[in-house]
């Protein structure tokens, strides 16, 4: 007998006596009083990240072109910004690691927590999002769900090979509980409300 | 910035030890200079103060025979300074969960909900492994299954020589450290280095995680100093925690992106869709599977949920549960590899089919490792995750460990108080402090009682066969007690003072008289 075949077996052989549905699952209605941005911008902020709402007069993409003017390595996933280093010549994950700046546009956010979703669609080369230094994220205004369980509804879970959520830049308090952001990952993460 | 962010009325004045709070947050602030609490943070500034402490170490290796966690926490708490930034972090975290709990008011709903997911899960665990095992396997992943610890450790070692990999970047996993995965690397010869902070610190210092979210929350940054000065040749007189992340982090960058393999463990595995969910707060997991050619995800049995939107239930719990946040910084789903690299499945058994067949016990199979049970306990609270000497330490640890080696772990059922408060915070109902009394039960009838435990049984046992004897014992001690002077009480023979404790006030009756004087003269019966 393979080993498969002996865990199942045991497995099988010691399942617990008794009934054990599956429940259903209700879908839980969250207190966002002031509206779905207004609930996205505090939990982003609480987890370390910002949110920016561009002004009637500038759009978002000519706001962050303007931010992004002079910051050293910036790597562009999203067609709309350049950038200066060029996403389809990386050959190997790693190559990443010089980049300053990356820039790219999330699936959807998410209200609840303030989490942007990504798959490997929108990053391109999956470590863009943690070997750069900071971390730009375009998100539309529509694509902000209320709460966790609406945005696992999204058919990219059952399509994409990764998909993550990142709520806030990457954070380490593994010191006398001292909170740091940039552990491995990006120093900081800018969230960019676009149309 | 304010360089005093405590001001006397300040509601986080209220602290456990004023000794080990420092003046100001040296952590990551808002835009409007107001400290931020998330990840691990504290919402309180620890500070252990110059000069330093010795960092006391865990339970003293006595190969096969039982753990003595009682002596190790003897240590522990004689490290006041260690031992009472412990207690101040660990209850930070408690009460942040308990703001995050109060906050949602479906919390009970979803904590019932978590539980029969898990129970329908374990008791269906036949077809949703293989379930799960067909979807990764169609989405391009290669499944292995390995019966224990041994048989997990060489597979991976297999898979890392097809692909002459020598060097492994990981991120933290419970499971791996319950293989000793570490050790038998080191045997082969195959360097790996652990990415998140934490698991990094503890691994140059040469010990296991002592907490299942904060591997080295034991340790002052004296400590962190000290052995990154030994170690990593940092200034072992700078103890600025920023600066000391910093030295991993640029320590540690050079190894990920030239390492040949990464892996990873599993928080949840989704049947439905093949998927291992990861939750992380460093992006470590991320950068171990998306660096290197070559994905390891190790997966217990038990890890496995039906769908996907389960994970919708889990979620809303985990983070909140063990930090007090509504995620961790990231979570991510790995489905299926890279576009030129390989992912490998792992799924490992090491007892936990057994464990499925206990009656009394197979329900800490639901653990989903928050950690909320151990920040609770008053046990770990003052005696550090490695006084243990196990895996898993707290009150999950308790009834975990000794399913994995009941001789060695054979004492751990006894280093708790029962007050049920583990039971109280589970997210997923684990009914943990009846669990650890039912192993105790198991451990009388095995005559694997420690020895004072057994001791004392057996002269209680005498005086509880006869009622009379009895009566007259209680009596004559408790008068004892109130005339004896504290030095003859408080001595190393009364296991109850001689761990840091008091003895409770002496009633003014025993019940016995007491009901003789009120009940028995009432309805006039003798």
């Amino acid at each position: 007998m393979s080993v498969r075949e002996a865990v199942l077996a045991r497995v099988r052989a010691n399942r617990p006596q008794g009934q054990y549905a599956l429940p259903g699952l209700p879908k839980f209605a969250l207190t966002q009083p002031d509206g779905l941005v207004a609930a996205f911008a505090a939990a982003l902020a609480g987890m370390g990240g910002k949110l920016i709402i561009p002004t009637a007069a500038e759009d978002a993409t000519e706001m962050t072109r303007r931010q992004l003017a002079g910051t050293g390595v910036v790597c562009s996933a999203v067609p709309e910004i350049a950038g200066n280093r060029d996403l389809s010549q990386v050959r190997q994950p790693r190559d990443l690691a010089d980049v300053d700046v990356a820039v790219v546009r999330a699936v959807l956010g998410v209200a609840e927590t303030g989490s942007v979703l990504f798959t490997e669609s929108e990053l391109k080369v999956n470590t863009l999002a943690y070997l750069a230094q900071h971390l730009i994220v375009l998100l539309r205004r529509e694509a902000i769900v209320p709460g966790i369980q609406d945005a696992y509804q999204h058919p990219c879970f059952r399509t994409a090979h990764y998909a993550v959520f990142h709520t806030g830049p990457s954070a380490t308090a593994d010191i006398e509980g001292v909170l740091i952001h940039g552990a491995q990952g990006v120093r900081s993460l800018t969230v960019v409300l676009t149309g | 910035m304010n360089e005093v962010d405590l001001q006397p009325e300040d509601p986080r004045r209220k602290v456990l030890h004023p000794e080990v709070i420092g003046e100001r947050f040296e952590g990551a602030r808002r835009e409007d200079g107001t400290p931020l609490v998330h990840a691990e943070g504290t919402s309180k500034p620890i500070r252990a103060k110059a000069p330093r402490e010795p960092q006391p170490r865990g339970a003293r290796e006595r190969g096969n025979r039982p753990v003595d966690q009682a002596e190790a926490a003897e240590r522990f708490i004689a490290a006041t300074e260690h031992e009472k930034a412990h207690d101040e972090r660990v209850w930070d975290m408690r009460q942040r969960r308990d703001r995050a709990a109060h906050a949602l008011p479906e919390w009970e709903e979803m904590r019932t909900l978590a539980s029969r997911i898990k129970e329908h899960a374990l008791a269906h665990l036949d077809q949703y492994l293989e379930q799960f095992e067909a979807a990764a396997r169609s989405n391009g992943v290669t499944v292995h299954w390995a019966a224990d610890a041994a048989e997990h450790n060489r597979i991976v070692h297999s898979i890392l020589d097809s692909h002459g990999a020598k060097t492994l970047i990981k991120s933290k996993s419970m499971l791996t450290d319950e293989c000793g995965f570490r050790a038998y690397m080191k045997g082969v010869g195959i360097e790996i280095i652990e990415t998140d902070l934490g698991e990094r610190i503890q691994q140059l210092d040469g010990e296991e995680p002592s907490h299942v979210i904060g591997p080295a929350i034991h340790k002052t940054r004296g400590d962190v100093a000290d052995l990154f000065a030994r170690t990593l040749g940092s200034d072992p007189d700078d103890d600025d925690v920023h600066h000391l992340a910093t030295v991993q982090r640029e320590t540690t960058r050079p190894l990920i992106l030239n390492a040949g393999a990464g892996i990873t463990g599993c928080n949840f595995a989704i049947a439905e869709t093949g998927t291992v969910v990861v939750c992380t707060n460093e992006g470590n997991a991320d950068l171990s599977a998306n660096t290197p050619p070559l994905h390891i995800a190790s997966i217990g049995i038990e890890k496995i949920i039906p769908r996907l939107t389960d994970l919708g239930v889990f979620l809303r719990l985990l983070a909140r549960n063990a930090i007090g946040t509504s995620m961790t910084q990231y979570t991510s789903h790995f489905r299926g590899p890279r576009a030129g690299a390989e992912m490998h499945f792992v799924i490992v058994d090491n007892g936990r089919s057994e464990r499925l067949g206990l009656e009394e016990f197979w329900t800490s199979l639901k653990c989903i490792r928050c950690g909320a049970c151990m920040n609770t306990c008053p046990v770990y609270r003052r005696s550090g995750g490695l006084s243990y000497g196990a895996t898993y330490s707290g009150p999950i640890g308790l009834i975990l460990d000794p399913t994995l080696n009941r001789r060695k772990y054979s004492s751990l059922p006894f280093s708790s108080t029962l007050n049920g408060s583990c039971t109280n915070v589970c997210p997923v109902k684990i009914n943990i402090h009846e669990q650890i009394f039912a192993w105790r039960k198991v451990m009388a009838e095995e005559h694997r009682l420690p020895v004072l435990n057994m001791e004392m049984m057996k002269a209680l046992g005498e005086v509880l066969a006869h009622p009379k004897l009895y009566r007259a014992a209680v009596g004559a001690a408790d008068e004892m007690l109130k005339t004896l002077p504290h030095f003859v009480v408080d001595n190393p023979l009364n296991t109850w003072t001689n761990k840091g404790r008091t003895m409770p006030a002496v009633p003014q009756h025993t019940f016995h008289s007491w009901w003789r004087e009120h009940r028995m003269n009432r309805q006039g019966q003798s």
